[in-house]
């Protein structure tokens, strides 16, 4: 409540401070121009000048003692830090309006400013990148401290056990083994399923598009099939889990075959139609980039329409369509929701995709809502899965653009 | 080898057989996706839209003594099973908070429980032969019947399926939601604005580029590890709060709009920045008096999507905290707080089977909101889309 309050009063202070700037400062410019001499900017410029000059030091001063006092622990009173930036603000009063002289350039100064401000926002998204490698490597390390990295690798069985309890005070711990190889087998599983699904219906529909379908159907067809990569994956679980899974289970019941109700066939199905838009959107867009030159030629040569397509139209576009292909498959393997809510919550290392299994995400998820301690193994593994699923999406990612950029470099295509 | 005639136009027929063959399949292929949708549509619409609708019974409520500490004594003894827990439970609050009450009657629509809910609705229940006659005769006398469901609108959680509705979730989503733009919106525009406008082409802009477009493609639930991590371990932001759920999606939402708002900024013209860099502008006032006015539909409709995205998003939420059972609608940034999808996951998992219901009432409440974003956007784009 104290700090609230000196915060709010801080933050008043400096806004009457900058009040007192832009009026201050746009007087004198105006005063000196209106004594006949001539000056760089205008007076406004001047005015915002002497604003930035009086805010910027004080809120970064601000900013840096609080950032010390988090990160280092330093205890600083929080009444003398704002003090200190309300001085450091009024100096900067002082020399912002100093700086009101016909020889300055004022716009340049704030032109400076801006131009810093902008790309500190642009380093924003590289401290998140830092921050999600830093978050993620700094928890699995001490969980590799806790078990070996070659256990966690080839491991066959996953099983936290009582390690929840070790952490706090009871038990040994003893037991409890993270062999990662079912959680990553059932992944996997669950993604070929999904890729069996979306690449034949994304690709096919991706042909009919740019090689078919009349323009009129294609700009109803393809805002339609971007509708099923904008449905939440919660609501996709829920279809997966309530309508999808009693289907397969009827369907290999039909057939003689038993099927548990958390079966990998219904995430795996579901999965690959939310894929189908990623996969179908971008081989539409290499499809249409492949130049016309060699569909005419092909047709000159009297290849009919089919063979085109699928002799020299699909091999030229096949690097963009497995990098399409390679996108739909990273997309499928961080996907949580779906896995959560529709498959099985049991590490089972098996073929059979009629089985119940559990994935990484599921594992990940299952870990951190838990109740247990934050330290204990069992919540720490979760950043070691978290931290291989980075790894492996992002190799994916990576060769993903490669491709996409040899088809571009090959093509001397601009717009992919 | 010799090929007569005939034997060629065959051969021909058959290519052209093959040809017109992989036009069928695609067009199939195409279909089969739509069937998809509509299958989803129907069968969503098909489950969820019996939520919006609530069995009620017309009885008198006596504010006695004895009801003020037995609530159960404030109606007939035979409704007692009927009606929702929850809702008898709800009387010696009246009573509490007007004293006045005590010794009046009043005929009111009571709120039955889920199982007779149920039985209305022709869904699996657990009634008994016996009590469905007694329903059955209640329904014919009117004094039971199905009316528009006000409590899914106006209530937050509840563990009776009777009473539970969406409305903490929904303003929980607000919340977060303002927190999500508030961060995301800013620094988006800013960044793009840095690399489309100002940036020198070296080797950091090319890492940030190439940092935004991998950041798009992160698995979301890796954001929420981060935001365990970094934002609720280490900066002590409260766990489950509209705060740290907002900041968390902030991060998520980032390259999305810095993605819509480069290529908005890219379809200005440059004959625009010309003219104002020939007037004497300096390049910010260029940035700001006319490219960023140009692009600004574009730029908007590219957050209205990520704000949609943002929206349904779940996985890293519940790596937040943001799961929490929230029985009560109360606008806060810094308490817990749950958000549409989070409910509808939350719901999901019960084991009540009129809670089906609610799971899917509230997908298609989060669809019908999430399409109406989208459609808004689409139509922003349309209504100021330029062609330069």
């Amino acid at each position: 409540m104290q700090t609230n309050q000196l915060v709010l009063i801080f933050c008043s202070a400096l806004l009457l401070l900058g009040l007192l700037a832009f009026y201050v400062g746009r007087a004198k410019a105006a005063r000196v121009r209106s004594a006949g001499g001539s000056m760089f900017a205008q007076p406004d410029q001047y005015a915002w000048f002497a604003v930035l000059s009086t805010a910027g030091p004080a809120i970064l001063v601000g900013a840096v003692g609080a950032f010390v006092m988090l990160l280092l622990g330093a205890d600083i009173p929080t009444f003398y830090l704002l003090a200190a930036s309300l001085v450091v603000a009024a100096a900067g009063l002082v020399v912002g309006l100093a700086q009101v002289r016909p020889n300055f350039h004022a716009r340049q100064a704030i032109e400076r400013v801006i131009r810093m401000a902008l790309a500190s926002a642009a380093l924003i998204s590289i401290f998140t990148t830092f921050g999600i490698l830093f978050s993620i490597i700094s928890e699995a390390v001490s969980f590799f401290q806790m078990h070996s990295f070659w256990e966690f690798i080839t491991g066959t069985t996953w099983s936290p056990g009582d390690s929840f309890l070790a952490s706090a005070g009871r038990g040994d711990g003893e037991g409890a083994q993270f062999g990662s190889v079912p959680l990553f087998a059932g992944t996997f599983m669950i993604t070929a399923i999904a890729l069996f699904v979306a690449v034949p219906v994304g690709l096919l529909s991706a042909i009919y598009m740019s090689e078919y379908a009349p323009q009129k159907v294609r700009t109803v067809a393809k805002p339609v099939l971007e509708i099923l990569a904008g449905i939440p994956t919660v609501v996709y679980g829920f279809f997966a889990a309530i309508t999808v899974a009693p289907i397969i289970v009827n369907v290999a019941g039909f057939f003689g075959l038993e099927a548990s109700y958390n079966n990998a066939v219904a995430p795996g199905v579901v999965m690959g139609i939310m894929i189908i838009p990623f996969i179908s959107s971008l081989s539409d867009d290499v499809i249409n980039s492949v130049p016309d030159t060699m569909r005419q030629g092909s047709l000159a040569l009297g290849m009919t329409k089919g063979e085109t397509i699928r002799d020299v139209v699909i091999p030229a576009a096949l690097p963009g369509i497995i990098s399409a292909a390679l996108l739909g498959m990273s997309r499928a393997l961080g996907e949580t929701m779906i896995v959560v809510m529709a498959a099985g919550m049991r590490p089972n290392l098996t073929a059979n995709p009629l089985e119940d299994m559990t994935t990484v995400t599921v594992r990940i998820v299952a870990a951190l809502t838990g109740d247990q301690e934050f330290e204990s193994a069992e919540t720490l593994s979760a950043f070691a899965l978290g931290l291989v699923l980075f790894a492996v999406t992002l190799t994916l990612n990576l060769v993903s653009v490669l491709m996409i950029r040899r088809f571009r470099e090959k093509y001397r295509v601009n717009n992919l | 080898m010799s090929h007569s005639f005939d034997d060629i136009s065959q051969q021909l027929r058959r290519r052209h057989r093959k040809s017109a063959r992989l036009k069928w399949i695609s067009m199939g292929a195409l279909g089969l996706a739509g069937l998809f949708l509509v299958l989803f549509f129907a069968d969503m619409l098909n489950k969820g839209l019996p939520a919006f609708q609530q069995a009620y019974i017309n009885t008198e409520v006596n504010y006695t003594e004895e009801a003020a500490t037995d609530a159960r004594q404030a109606i007939a003894e035979d409704l007692v099973p009927i009606v929702s827990r929850t809702e008898i439970r709800e009387i010696p609050k009246e009573i509490r908070n007007d004293e006045d009450l005590i010794g009046t009657s009043e005929q009111k629509w009571l709120l039955v429980n889920g199982e007779v809910d149920q039985y209305l609705k022709g869904n699996r229940n657990k009634l008994n032969e016996e009590e469905r006659e007694a329903i059955d005769e209640r329904v014919e006398s009117g004094q039971v019947e199905l009316a528009f469901n006000r409590t899914f609108f106006t209530q937050g959680d509840s563990k009776t399926s009777e009473r539970a509705g969406i409305l903490a979730a929904v303003v929980g989503t607000v919340m977060t939601m303002i927190v999500t733009l508030a961060i995301s919106f800013p620094i988006g525009v800013m960044t793009a604005v840095y690399l489309e406008e100002f940036a020198p082409d070296n080797r950091l802009t090319q890492a940030i580029e190439i940092n935004i477009n991998n950041l798009a493609a992160i698995p979301s639930i890796l954001f929420g590890l981060l935001g365990l991590a970094i934002f609720i371990n280490f900066f002590g932001v409260p766990r489950s709060s509209p705060l740290a759920g907002g900041m968390t999606l902030a991060l998520m939402t980032l390259p999305v709009i810095i993605i819509s708002t480069r290529a908005a900024l890219r379809s200005v013209p440059d004959s625009i920045r010309h003219a104002a860099f020939g007037v004497g502008c300096s390049r910010w006032q260029v940035v700001r008096d006319h490219v960023l006015p140009l692009a600004m539909p574009g730029i908007m409709t590219g957050s209205i999507i990520g704000l949609a995205q943002a929206m349904g998003e779940t996985a890293p939420l519940i790596i937040v905290g943001m799961v929490a059972f929230i029985p009560d609608v109360g606008a806060s940034f810094t308490e817990a707080a749950t958000v549409m999808p989070a409910q509808i996951f939350t719901w999901s998992g019960e084991p009540e089977h009129a809670f089906v219901e609610k799971t899917a009432g509230g997908i298609l409440v989060l669809l019908a909101v999430l399409i109406s974003l989208n459609a808004f956007a689409v139509l922003l784009r349309k209504k100021f889309e330029r062609r330069w």
